[in-house]
Protein backbone atom coordinates (compact mmCIF):
# COMPACT_ATOMS: atom_id res chain seq x y z
CA UNK A 1 0.00 0.00 0.00
CA UNK A 2 1.34 3.31 -0.85
CA UNK A 3 1.66 6.13 1.44
CA UNK A 4 1.30 10.01 1.34
CA UNK A 5 5.81 9.49 1.57
CA UNK A 6 5.75 6.97 -1.14
CA UNK A 7 3.11 9.18 -3.78
CA UNK A 8 4.81 12.53 -3.30
CA UNK A 9 8.15 10.26 -4.44
CA UNK A 10 6.72 8.91 -7.24
CA UNK A 11 4.97 12.13 -8.26
CA UNK A 12 8.73 13.54 -8.25
CA UNK A 13 9.97 10.67 -10.66
CA UNK A 14 6.88 9.76 -12.65
CA UNK A 15 4.70 13.47 -12.54
CA UNK A 16 1.87 11.06 -11.47
CA UNK A 17 0.04 10.29 -8.29
CA UNK A 18 -1.33 7.35 -9.77
CA UNK A 19 -0.72 4.85 -12.43
CA UNK A 20 -3.00 5.37 -15.97
CA UNK A 21 -5.59 2.44 -15.18
CA UNK A 22 -4.87 0.95 -18.90
CA UNK A 23 -1.10 0.85 -18.02
CA UNK A 24 1.34 -1.80 -17.43
CA UNK A 25 3.65 -0.93 -13.88
CA UNK A 26 6.11 -2.18 -11.40
CA UNK A 27 6.71 -0.29 -8.21
CA UNK A 28 9.33 -1.49 -6.16
CA UNK A 29 9.95 0.01 -2.64
CA UNK A 30 13.35 -0.98 -0.85
CA UNK A 31 14.46 -3.15 -2.50
CA UNK A 32 11.41 -4.97 -3.32
CA UNK A 33 8.38 -5.20 -6.21
CA UNK A 34 5.31 -4.48 -4.21
CA UNK A 35 2.92 -3.54 -7.27
CA UNK A 36 2.53 -4.65 -10.87
CA UNK A 37 0.10 -4.83 -13.59
CA UNK A 38 0.90 -6.82 -17.28
CA UNK A 39 -1.29 -5.64 -20.11
CA UNK A 40 -2.03 -8.13 -22.83
CA UNK A 41 0.90 -6.58 -24.81
CA UNK A 42 3.09 -5.99 -22.16
CA UNK A 43 4.57 -8.56 -19.89
CA UNK A 44 6.45 -8.07 -16.87
CA UNK A 45 7.94 -10.83 -15.31
CA UNK A 46 10.34 -11.18 -12.33
CA UNK A 47 14.02 -12.43 -12.77
CA UNK A 48 15.08 -15.55 -11.43
CA UNK A 49 18.28 -15.66 -11.00
CA UNK A 50 18.73 -12.42 -9.62
CA UNK A 51 16.74 -9.18 -8.74
CA UNK A 52 14.82 -7.65 -11.16
CA UNK A 53 12.64 -7.80 -13.98
CA UNK A 54 12.41 -8.96 -17.60
CA UNK A 55 10.07 -6.59 -19.32
CA UNK A 56 8.98 -7.67 -22.90
CA UNK A 57 6.76 -5.80 -25.22
CA UNK A 58 5.35 -7.70 -27.81
CA UNK A 59 5.96 -6.49 -31.46
CA UNK A 60 3.84 -4.17 -33.34
CA UNK A 61 2.40 -2.52 -29.66
CA UNK A 62 1.58 1.20 -30.34
CA UNK A 63 0.82 3.86 -27.70
CA UNK A 64 1.52 1.77 -24.88
CA UNK A 65 3.56 3.29 -21.49
CA UNK A 66 5.08 1.17 -19.35
CA UNK A 67 6.12 2.53 -15.56
CA UNK A 68 8.75 1.08 -13.48
CA UNK A 69 9.44 3.20 -10.44
CA UNK A 70 11.99 2.52 -7.55
CA UNK A 71 11.25 4.16 -4.17
CA UNK A 72 13.20 4.18 -1.28
CA UNK A 73 11.90 5.12 2.26
CA UNK A 74 13.83 3.36 4.56
CA UNK A 75 17.41 4.30 5.60
CA UNK A 76 20.24 2.21 5.13
CA UNK A 77 18.78 0.67 1.78
CA UNK A 78 21.29 -0.98 -0.77
CA UNK A 79 19.53 -2.09 -3.71
CA UNK A 80 21.15 -3.80 -6.75
CA UNK A 81 18.53 -4.26 -9.43
CA UNK A 82 18.50 -5.89 -13.17
CA UNK A 83 16.23 -4.59 -15.77
CA UNK A 84 16.18 -5.61 -18.93
CA UNK A 85 13.96 -4.75 -21.53
CA UNK A 86 12.91 -6.76 -24.88
CA UNK A 87 11.08 -4.16 -27.19
CA UNK A 88 9.22 -6.75 -30.08
CA UNK A 89 9.60 -5.17 -33.78
CA UNK A 90 7.63 -2.42 -35.00
CA UNK A 91 6.32 -1.69 -31.30
CA UNK A 92 6.39 2.24 -30.41
CA UNK A 93 6.03 2.98 -26.78
CA UNK A 94 7.04 4.81 -23.64
CA UNK A 95 8.84 3.52 -20.64
CA UNK A 96 8.66 6.06 -17.59
CA UNK A 97 11.35 4.99 -15.03
CA UNK A 98 13.31 7.28 -12.31
CA UNK A 99 13.71 6.36 -8.69
CA UNK A 100 12.97 8.62 -5.48
CA UNK A 101 15.16 8.45 -2.13
CA UNK A 102 13.43 9.60 1.13
CA UNK A 103 16.13 9.34 3.16
CA UNK A 104 15.18 10.92 6.69
CA UNK A 105 17.99 8.40 8.60
CA UNK A 106 21.80 8.69 9.15
CA UNK A 107 22.93 5.47 7.01
CA UNK A 108 23.47 5.79 2.77
CA UNK A 109 20.40 4.99 0.91
CA UNK A 110 21.38 3.61 -2.34
CA UNK A 111 20.05 2.26 -5.64
CA UNK A 112 22.13 0.92 -8.56
CA UNK A 113 19.53 -0.07 -11.27
CA UNK A 114 21.25 -1.97 -14.51
CA UNK A 115 19.06 -1.44 -17.42
CA UNK A 116 19.33 -3.33 -20.65
CA UNK A 117 17.31 -2.59 -24.05
CA UNK A 118 16.91 -4.40 -26.88
CA UNK A 119 15.32 -2.70 -29.01
CA UNK A 120 13.40 -4.66 -32.28
CA UNK A 121 14.00 -3.41 -36.36
CA UNK A 122 11.89 -0.63 -36.69
CA UNK A 123 10.48 0.00 -33.33
CA UNK A 124 10.50 3.12 -31.37
CA UNK A 125 11.06 3.96 -27.74
CA UNK A 126 10.89 6.73 -25.73
CA UNK A 127 13.05 6.12 -22.13
CA UNK A 128 12.51 9.24 -19.51
CA UNK A 129 13.75 8.98 -16.13
CA UNK A 130 13.81 11.11 -13.29
CA UNK A 131 16.29 10.77 -10.44
CA UNK A 132 15.06 12.56 -7.13
CA UNK A 133 16.52 12.73 -3.49
CA UNK A 134 14.53 14.00 -0.29
CA UNK A 135 14.56 13.51 3.46
CA UNK A 136 16.50 15.70 6.93
CA UNK A 137 18.14 12.99 7.50
CA UNK A 138 22.43 13.41 7.26
CA UNK A 139 22.20 9.78 5.46
CA UNK A 140 23.43 10.18 1.75
CA UNK A 141 21.22 9.55 -1.29
CA UNK A 142 23.50 7.88 -3.85
CA UNK A 143 22.02 6.87 -7.26
CA UNK A 144 24.46 4.79 -9.73
CA UNK A 145 22.37 4.13 -12.86
CA UNK A 146 24.14 1.91 -15.90
CA UNK A 147 22.53 1.40 -19.30
CA UNK A 148 23.22 -0.49 -21.94
CA UNK A 149 21.40 0.35 -25.23
CA UNK A 150 21.05 -2.40 -28.34
CA UNK A 151 18.92 -0.58 -30.82
CA UNK A 152 18.45 -2.51 -33.93
CA UNK A 153 18.11 -1.66 -38.29
CA UNK A 154 15.98 1.33 -38.41
CA UNK A 155 14.87 2.12 -34.56
CA UNK A 156 14.75 4.81 -32.45
CA UNK A 157 15.99 5.11 -29.04
CA UNK A 158 14.83 8.70 -27.30
CA UNK A 159 16.77 8.85 -23.42
CA UNK A 160 15.43 11.89 -21.17
CA UNK A 161 17.47 11.94 -18.14
CA UNK A 162 16.92 14.30 -15.35
CA UNK A 163 18.24 14.59 -12.00
CA UNK A 164 17.36 18.03 -10.44
CA UNK A 165 17.30 17.69 -6.32
CA UNK A 166 18.45 15.87 -3.51
CA UNK A 167 20.95 13.31 -5.03
CA UNK A 168 24.20 13.14 -3.47
CA UNK A 169 26.06 11.08 -5.27
CA UNK A 170 25.15 9.89 -9.12
CA UNK A 171 27.95 7.55 -11.26
CA UNK A 172 26.13 7.01 -14.52
CA UNK A 173 27.44 4.73 -16.91
CA UNK A 174 25.30 4.85 -20.91
CA UNK A 175 26.81 2.45 -23.41
CA UNK A 176 24.88 2.16 -26.63
CA UNK A 177 25.45 -0.35 -30.01
CA UNK A 178 23.09 1.26 -33.05
CA UNK A 179 22.44 -1.29 -35.86
CA UNK A 180 21.90 0.34 -39.89
CA UNK A 181 19.70 2.93 -40.08
CA UNK A 182 19.34 3.40 -36.07
CA UNK A 183 18.84 6.59 -34.42
CA UNK A 184 19.76 7.24 -30.79
CA UNK A 185 18.57 10.86 -28.91
CA UNK A 186 20.14 11.30 -25.30
CA UNK A 187 19.54 14.17 -23.65
CA UNK A 188 20.59 14.13 -20.14
CA UNK A 189 19.85 17.03 -17.65
CA UNK A 190 21.52 17.05 -14.28
CA UNK A 191 21.71 19.97 -11.44
CA UNK A 192 24.07 19.53 -8.65
CA UNK A 193 24.08 21.64 -5.33
CA UNK A 194 25.76 21.43 -1.69
CA UNK A 195 29.00 19.27 -2.06
CA UNK A 196 27.66 16.51 -4.61
CA UNK A 197 29.20 14.61 -6.72
CA UNK A 198 28.03 13.61 -10.60
CA UNK A 199 29.51 11.90 -13.23
CA UNK A 200 28.49 10.41 -16.56
CA UNK A 201 30.08 8.31 -18.97
CA UNK A 202 28.67 7.30 -21.82
CA UNK A 203 30.16 5.48 -25.10
CA UNK A 204 27.69 5.81 -28.07
CA UNK A 205 29.06 3.24 -30.76
CA UNK A 206 27.89 3.47 -34.30
CA UNK A 207 27.75 0.27 -36.48
CA UNK A 208 25.60 0.45 -38.98
CA UNK A 209 25.73 2.24 -42.06
CA UNK A 210 23.20 5.14 -42.02
CA UNK A 211 22.89 5.24 -38.35
CA UNK A 212 22.99 8.29 -36.30
CA UNK A 213 23.45 9.54 -32.68
CA UNK A 214 22.59 12.96 -30.91
CA UNK A 215 24.01 13.04 -27.35
CA UNK A 216 23.05 16.98 -25.51
CA UNK A 217 24.12 17.34 -22.06
CA UNK A 218 23.23 20.45 -20.05
CA UNK A 219 24.07 20.98 -16.48
CA UNK A 220 24.43 22.87 -13.64
CA UNK A 221 26.93 22.92 -11.11
CA UNK A 222 25.90 24.95 -7.94
CA UNK A 223 27.60 26.02 -4.48
CA UNK A 224 30.64 23.11 -4.09
CA UNK A 225 29.28 20.53 -5.77
CA UNK A 226 31.60 18.81 -8.80
CA UNK A 227 30.52 17.31 -11.79
CA UNK A 228 32.73 15.02 -14.32
CA UNK A 229 31.31 14.35 -18.39
CA UNK A 230 32.94 11.61 -20.58
CA UNK A 231 30.74 11.33 -23.61
CA UNK A 232 32.12 8.76 -26.44
CA UNK A 233 30.99 8.84 -29.93
CA UNK A 234 32.44 6.05 -32.17
CA UNK A 235 31.57 5.77 -35.60
CA UNK A 236 32.62 2.28 -36.98
CA UNK A 237 30.22 2.92 -40.71
CA UNK A 238 29.02 5.78 -42.87
CA UNK A 239 27.22 7.71 -39.50
CA UNK A 240 26.52 10.82 -38.18
CA UNK A 241 26.95 11.15 -34.48
CA UNK A 242 26.49 15.13 -32.35
CA UNK A 243 27.94 15.38 -28.82
CA UNK A 244 27.22 18.67 -27.15
CA UNK A 245 27.71 19.33 -23.73
CA UNK A 246 26.97 23.05 -22.18
CA UNK A 247 27.57 23.37 -18.26
CA UNK A 248 26.54 26.46 -16.13
CA UNK A 249 29.08 26.89 -13.70
CA UNK A 250 27.92 28.90 -10.19
CA UNK A 251 29.39 29.62 -6.95
CA UNK A 252 32.84 27.24 -6.03
CA UNK A 253 31.41 24.72 -8.33
CA UNK A 254 33.92 22.52 -10.40
CA UNK A 255 32.57 20.32 -13.70
CA UNK A 256 35.19 18.88 -15.89
CA UNK A 257 34.08 17.57 -19.65
CA UNK A 258 36.00 15.80 -21.54
CA UNK A 259 34.02 15.04 -24.88
CA UNK A 260 35.70 12.30 -27.22
CA UNK A 261 35.14 10.93 -30.55
CA UNK A 262 36.47 8.57 -32.65
CA UNK A 263 36.30 7.73 -36.08
CA UNK A 264 37.04 4.35 -37.71
CA UNK A 265 35.58 4.87 -41.42
CA UNK A 266 36.03 6.99 -43.56
CA UNK A 267 32.18 8.18 -44.03
CA UNK A 268 31.59 8.70 -40.54
CA UNK A 269 30.69 12.39 -39.24
CA UNK A 270 31.37 12.80 -35.40
CA UNK A 271 31.19 16.32 -34.16
CA UNK A 272 31.63 17.66 -30.58
CA UNK A 273 30.75 21.02 -29.30
CA UNK A 274 31.83 21.57 -25.09
CA UNK A 275 31.06 24.54 -23.37
CA UNK A 276 31.49 25.47 -19.72
CA UNK A 277 30.51 29.04 -18.51
CA UNK A 278 28.65 31.51 -16.04
CA UNK A 279 25.41 32.56 -16.60
CA UNK A 280 25.38 35.41 -19.68
CA UNK A 281 25.78 38.87 -17.86
CA UNK A 282 23.42 40.18 -21.04
CA UNK A 283 20.62 37.45 -19.95
CA UNK A 284 20.45 38.10 -16.50
CA UNK A 285 20.11 42.22 -17.35
CA UNK A 286 17.56 41.84 -20.47
CA UNK A 287 15.32 39.91 -17.30
CA UNK A 288 15.81 42.23 -14.79
CA UNK A 289 14.67 44.56 -17.42
CA UNK A 290 11.70 42.80 -17.18
CA UNK A 291 11.26 43.56 -13.40
CA UNK A 292 12.57 40.42 -12.03
CA UNK A 293 15.52 40.57 -9.07
CA UNK A 294 18.76 39.06 -10.36
CA UNK A 295 17.79 35.52 -8.37
CA UNK A 296 14.54 35.07 -10.23
CA UNK A 297 16.35 36.07 -13.50
CA UNK A 298 18.71 32.96 -12.70
CA UNK A 299 16.28 30.86 -11.66
CA UNK A 300 14.39 31.28 -14.91
CA UNK A 301 17.68 30.86 -16.94
CA UNK A 302 18.62 27.55 -15.45
CA UNK A 303 14.97 26.35 -15.26
CA UNK A 304 14.92 27.19 -19.13
CA UNK A 305 18.62 25.96 -19.65
CA UNK A 306 17.70 22.02 -18.22
CA UNK A 307 14.16 22.11 -19.85
CA UNK B 1 8.13 62.30 -17.42
CA UNK B 2 11.87 61.87 -17.38
CA UNK B 3 14.12 64.32 -16.67
CA UNK B 4 17.80 63.92 -17.04
CA UNK B 5 19.64 67.01 -14.50
CA UNK B 6 23.45 67.37 -15.64
CA UNK B 7 24.34 63.58 -16.50
CA UNK B 8 27.90 62.74 -16.96
CA UNK B 9 29.08 59.14 -17.48
CA UNK B 10 33.69 58.70 -16.92
CA UNK B 11 35.11 55.68 -17.23
CA UNK B 12 38.88 55.09 -16.55
CA UNK B 13 40.21 53.05 -19.94
CA UNK B 14 43.81 52.48 -18.04
CA UNK B 15 45.63 55.31 -19.85
CA UNK B 16 43.27 58.49 -17.95
CA UNK B 17 39.68 59.20 -17.55
CA UNK B 18 37.55 58.97 -20.68
CA UNK B 19 34.56 61.30 -20.65
CA UNK B 20 31.65 59.36 -22.64
CA UNK B 21 28.58 61.90 -21.86
CA UNK B 22 29.76 65.24 -20.11
CA UNK B 23 27.21 66.96 -18.50
CA UNK B 24 23.98 65.66 -20.07
CA UNK B 25 20.46 67.70 -19.44
CA UNK B 26 16.74 67.57 -21.19
CA UNK B 27 13.17 66.14 -20.32
CA UNK B 28 10.78 63.68 -22.22
CA UNK B 29 7.13 64.64 -21.09
CA UNK B 30 4.79 61.81 -21.16
CA UNK B 31 3.67 60.70 -23.86
CA UNK B 32 6.02 62.18 -26.23
CA UNK B 33 8.46 60.29 -28.63
CA UNK B 34 11.85 61.64 -28.55
CA UNK B 35 14.59 60.32 -31.21
CA UNK B 36 18.02 60.30 -30.28
CA UNK B 37 20.68 60.20 -33.26
CA UNK B 38 24.47 61.18 -33.92
CA UNK B 39 27.62 59.71 -34.89
CA UNK B 40 28.53 55.98 -33.86
CA UNK B 41 30.44 56.39 -30.44
CA UNK B 42 28.91 59.28 -29.55
CA UNK B 43 27.43 58.32 -26.18
CA UNK B 44 23.78 57.31 -27.37
CA UNK B 45 23.37 53.67 -26.06
CA UNK B 46 25.25 54.69 -22.91
CA UNK B 47 22.54 56.94 -22.37
CA UNK B 48 19.58 54.72 -22.77
CA UNK B 49 22.20 52.32 -19.89
CA UNK B 50 21.67 55.15 -18.05
CA UNK B 51 18.73 55.46 -17.98
CA UNK B 52 17.33 51.80 -17.56
CA UNK B 53 20.22 51.27 -14.56
CA UNK B 54 22.48 49.04 -15.91
CA UNK B 55 25.11 51.94 -15.92
CA UNK B 56 25.33 54.62 -12.84
CA UNK B 57 26.32 58.02 -13.84
CA UNK B 58 29.37 59.72 -12.30
CA UNK B 59 27.53 62.76 -11.74
CA UNK B 60 23.94 64.61 -12.15
CA UNK B 61 20.54 63.06 -11.44
CA UNK B 62 17.74 61.01 -13.24
CA UNK B 63 14.25 62.04 -12.40
CA UNK B 64 11.09 59.75 -13.61
CA UNK B 65 7.75 60.89 -12.59
CA UNK B 66 8.89 62.89 -9.87
CA UNK B 67 11.38 60.26 -7.76
CA UNK B 68 15.05 60.52 -8.25
CA UNK B 69 16.02 56.91 -9.92
CA UNK B 70 19.52 57.67 -10.03
CA UNK B 71 20.23 54.93 -7.13
CA UNK B 72 17.80 52.77 -7.68
CA UNK B 73 18.46 49.25 -9.55
CA UNK B 74 17.58 47.89 -12.79
CA UNK B 75 14.31 45.56 -11.57
CA UNK B 76 13.21 48.92 -9.53
CA UNK B 77 13.30 51.08 -12.30
CA UNK B 78 11.59 48.28 -14.33
CA UNK B 79 8.91 48.01 -11.46
CA UNK B 80 8.18 51.54 -12.07
CA UNK B 81 7.47 51.31 -15.86
CA UNK B 82 10.54 51.44 -17.81
CA UNK B 83 11.70 48.96 -20.27
CA UNK B 84 14.79 48.71 -22.64
CA UNK B 85 15.27 47.09 -25.71
CA UNK B 86 18.99 46.18 -26.18
CA UNK B 87 20.82 46.83 -29.26
CA UNK B 88 22.25 43.54 -29.10
CA UNK B 89 19.81 41.20 -27.61
CA UNK B 90 20.70 38.11 -25.52
CA UNK B 91 20.02 34.49 -26.64
CA UNK B 92 18.21 32.01 -24.25
CA UNK B 93 18.72 28.52 -24.32
CA UNK B 94 15.21 26.77 -23.71
CA UNK B 95 13.55 29.56 -23.90
CA UNK B 96 10.62 29.90 -26.10
CA UNK B 97 9.34 32.80 -28.05
CA UNK B 98 6.16 32.45 -25.86
CA UNK B 99 8.11 32.11 -22.55
CA UNK B 100 10.08 35.47 -23.33
CA UNK B 101 7.08 37.83 -24.47
CA UNK B 102 5.18 36.15 -21.18
CA UNK B 103 7.75 37.17 -18.52
CA UNK B 104 8.44 40.64 -20.35
CA UNK B 105 4.26 40.49 -19.67
CA UNK B 106 4.30 39.33 -16.22
CA UNK B 107 2.24 36.81 -16.58
CA UNK B 108 1.17 33.88 -19.48
CA UNK B 109 0.32 35.78 -22.04
CA UNK B 110 -2.69 34.16 -24.39
CA UNK B 111 -1.41 32.74 -27.81
CA UNK B 112 -3.50 35.79 -29.72
CA UNK B 113 -1.55 37.80 -27.98
CA UNK B 114 1.52 36.71 -28.33
CA UNK B 115 0.84 36.21 -32.36
CA UNK B 116 -0.44 39.89 -32.39
CA UNK B 117 2.92 41.25 -30.77
CA UNK B 118 4.50 39.11 -33.22
CA UNK B 119 2.94 40.64 -36.52
CA UNK B 120 3.40 43.93 -35.36
CA UNK B 121 7.37 43.11 -35.45
CA UNK B 122 6.79 41.43 -39.03
CA UNK B 123 7.20 37.39 -37.84
CA UNK B 124 4.87 35.11 -38.69
CA UNK B 125 3.25 34.14 -35.49
CA UNK B 126 2.86 30.75 -35.50
CA UNK B 127 6.17 30.02 -36.75
CA UNK B 128 7.79 31.90 -33.92
CA UNK B 129 5.71 30.72 -30.83
CA UNK B 130 7.40 27.79 -29.78
CA UNK B 131 10.71 28.18 -31.03
CA UNK B 132 13.69 28.79 -28.58
CA UNK B 133 15.36 32.27 -28.41
CA UNK B 134 18.74 30.43 -29.27
CA UNK B 135 21.45 30.40 -32.07
CA UNK B 136 19.18 28.99 -34.30
CA UNK B 137 17.34 32.45 -34.47
CA UNK B 138 18.87 34.60 -37.33
CA UNK B 139 19.99 37.69 -35.61
CA UNK B 140 17.57 40.40 -37.22
CA UNK B 141 14.60 37.63 -35.69
CA UNK B 142 16.77 38.05 -32.22
CA UNK B 143 16.29 41.49 -32.78
CA UNK B 144 12.58 42.02 -33.73
CA UNK B 145 11.48 39.67 -30.57
CA UNK B 146 13.35 41.87 -28.42
CA UNK B 147 10.96 44.90 -29.69
CA UNK B 148 8.04 42.89 -29.12
CA UNK B 149 9.05 41.91 -25.62
CA UNK B 150 8.79 45.61 -24.66
CA UNK B 151 5.57 45.68 -27.18
CA UNK B 152 4.03 43.47 -24.19
CA UNK B 153 4.81 45.31 -21.24
CA UNK B 154 2.77 48.08 -20.09
CA UNK B 155 5.10 50.57 -19.94
CA UNK B 156 5.39 54.28 -18.94
CA UNK B 157 8.66 54.61 -20.82
CA UNK B 158 9.96 52.42 -23.56
CA UNK B 159 13.78 53.04 -24.59
CA UNK B 160 14.64 51.10 -28.02
CA UNK B 161 18.39 51.08 -29.01
CA UNK B 162 18.77 51.04 -32.56
CA UNK B 163 15.68 48.93 -33.35
CA UNK B 164 16.46 48.84 -37.45
CA UNK B 165 19.54 47.21 -36.88
CA UNK B 166 20.18 44.11 -38.67
CA UNK B 167 16.14 44.40 -40.00
CA UNK B 168 15.57 43.86 -43.59
CA UNK B 169 13.67 46.58 -45.94
CA UNK B 170 10.22 44.61 -45.44
CA UNK B 171 10.43 44.31 -41.99
CA UNK B 172 11.25 47.92 -41.72
CA UNK B 173 8.32 48.90 -43.01
CA UNK B 174 6.11 46.92 -40.45
CA UNK B 175 8.54 48.03 -37.91
CA UNK B 176 7.61 51.93 -38.22
CA UNK B 177 3.94 51.51 -38.95
CA UNK B 178 4.08 49.33 -35.30
CA UNK B 179 6.27 52.22 -34.00
CA UNK B 180 3.87 54.95 -35.82
CA UNK B 181 0.75 53.23 -33.23
CA UNK B 182 3.14 53.90 -30.34
CA UNK B 183 2.99 57.17 -31.17
CA UNK B 184 -0.70 57.63 -30.15
CA UNK B 185 -0.24 55.98 -26.61
CA UNK B 186 -0.82 59.51 -24.59
CA UNK B 187 0.69 57.37 -21.74
CA UNK B 188 3.75 55.67 -23.06
CA UNK B 189 7.08 58.16 -23.66
CA UNK B 190 8.88 56.74 -26.38
CA UNK B 191 13.03 57.25 -26.56
CA UNK B 192 14.42 55.69 -29.51
CA UNK B 193 18.23 56.08 -30.89
CA UNK B 194 18.02 55.55 -34.32
CA UNK B 195 19.81 56.84 -37.54
CA UNK B 196 16.77 56.47 -40.20
CA UNK B 197 15.19 58.94 -41.31
CA UNK B 198 11.90 57.31 -41.29
CA UNK B 199 12.22 56.62 -37.51
CA UNK B 200 12.91 60.25 -36.97
CA UNK B 201 10.02 61.43 -38.86
CA UNK B 202 7.77 59.89 -36.24
CA UNK B 203 9.17 62.25 -33.83
CA UNK B 204 7.95 65.13 -31.68
CA UNK B 205 11.82 65.80 -30.27
CA UNK B 206 14.89 65.22 -32.07
CA UNK B 207 18.27 65.02 -29.59
CA UNK B 208 21.76 64.91 -31.35
CA UNK B 209 24.54 63.82 -29.24
CA UNK B 210 28.05 63.67 -30.00
CA UNK B 211 31.20 64.08 -28.61
CA UNK B 212 29.10 62.89 -25.41
CA UNK B 213 27.39 66.15 -25.72
CA UNK B 214 24.13 67.51 -27.26
CA UNK B 215 25.22 68.79 -29.94
CA UNK B 216 21.34 70.29 -31.00
CA UNK B 217 17.81 69.65 -30.24
CA UNK B 218 14.59 70.55 -30.99
CA UNK B 219 11.05 69.72 -32.52
CA UNK B 220 11.08 67.19 -35.53
CA UNK B 221 10.84 69.65 -38.19
CA UNK B 222 13.95 71.72 -36.85
CA UNK B 223 16.14 69.43 -36.54
CA UNK B 224 15.49 67.15 -38.95
CA UNK B 225 16.10 69.46 -42.46
CA UNK B 226 19.73 70.36 -40.37
CA UNK B 227 20.67 67.04 -40.40
CA UNK B 228 19.48 65.91 -43.54
CA UNK B 229 21.39 69.28 -45.13
CA UNK B 230 24.37 68.23 -42.90
CA UNK B 231 24.47 64.63 -44.38
CA UNK B 232 23.63 66.31 -48.01
CA UNK B 233 26.69 68.37 -47.87
CA UNK B 234 28.93 65.87 -46.13
CA UNK B 235 27.99 63.40 -49.02
CA UNK B 236 27.70 65.75 -51.93
CA UNK B 237 24.76 63.75 -53.16
CA UNK B 238 23.13 67.26 -55.21
CA UNK B 239 27.23 67.14 -56.58
CA UNK B 240 27.04 71.09 -55.64
CA UNK B 241 30.00 70.36 -53.88
CA UNK B 242 31.87 69.02 -57.18
CA UNK B 243 30.30 71.83 -59.18
CA UNK B 244 31.04 74.65 -56.84
CA UNK B 245 35.18 72.92 -57.34
CA UNK B 246 34.94 73.01 -60.88
CA UNK B 247 33.71 76.81 -61.69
Amino acid sequence: MLDITDRNLLNAISDISYIPPQSAYNIRKNGAGIERRNTEKVQIVTKTDKPGIDIRVQPGTTGETVYIPVIITDTGVNDKVYNDFYIGDGADVTIVAGCGIHNSGCHESRHDGIHRFFIGKNAHVKYVEKHYGEGEGTGARVLNPTTEVFIGENALCEMETVQIRGVDSTERVTNAQLDAGAKFIVTERLMTHGDQHARSDMKVELNGAGSNAQIISRSVAKDRSQQVFYPNAVGNAPCHAHVQCDSIIMDEAKIRSIPAIEANDTDAQVIHEAAIGRINNDQLLKLMTFGMTAEEAEEVIIEGFLK
Amino acid sequence: MLELKNVSFRVDDGGGKVEILDDVSFTVENGRFLVITGPNGGGKSTLARLIMGIEQPTAGQIIYNGVDITSLSITERARLGIGYAFQHPPRFKGLTVRRLLSLAHGSELPEDECCSYLTRVGLCSMDYLNREVDGSLSGGEVKRIEIATLMARKLGLAIYDEPEAGIDLWSFSMLVQSFKMLTKDADESVVIISHQERIMQLADEIIVIADGKIRSRGPKDEILPTLLGEFDRKCDLRGEKEAADHA
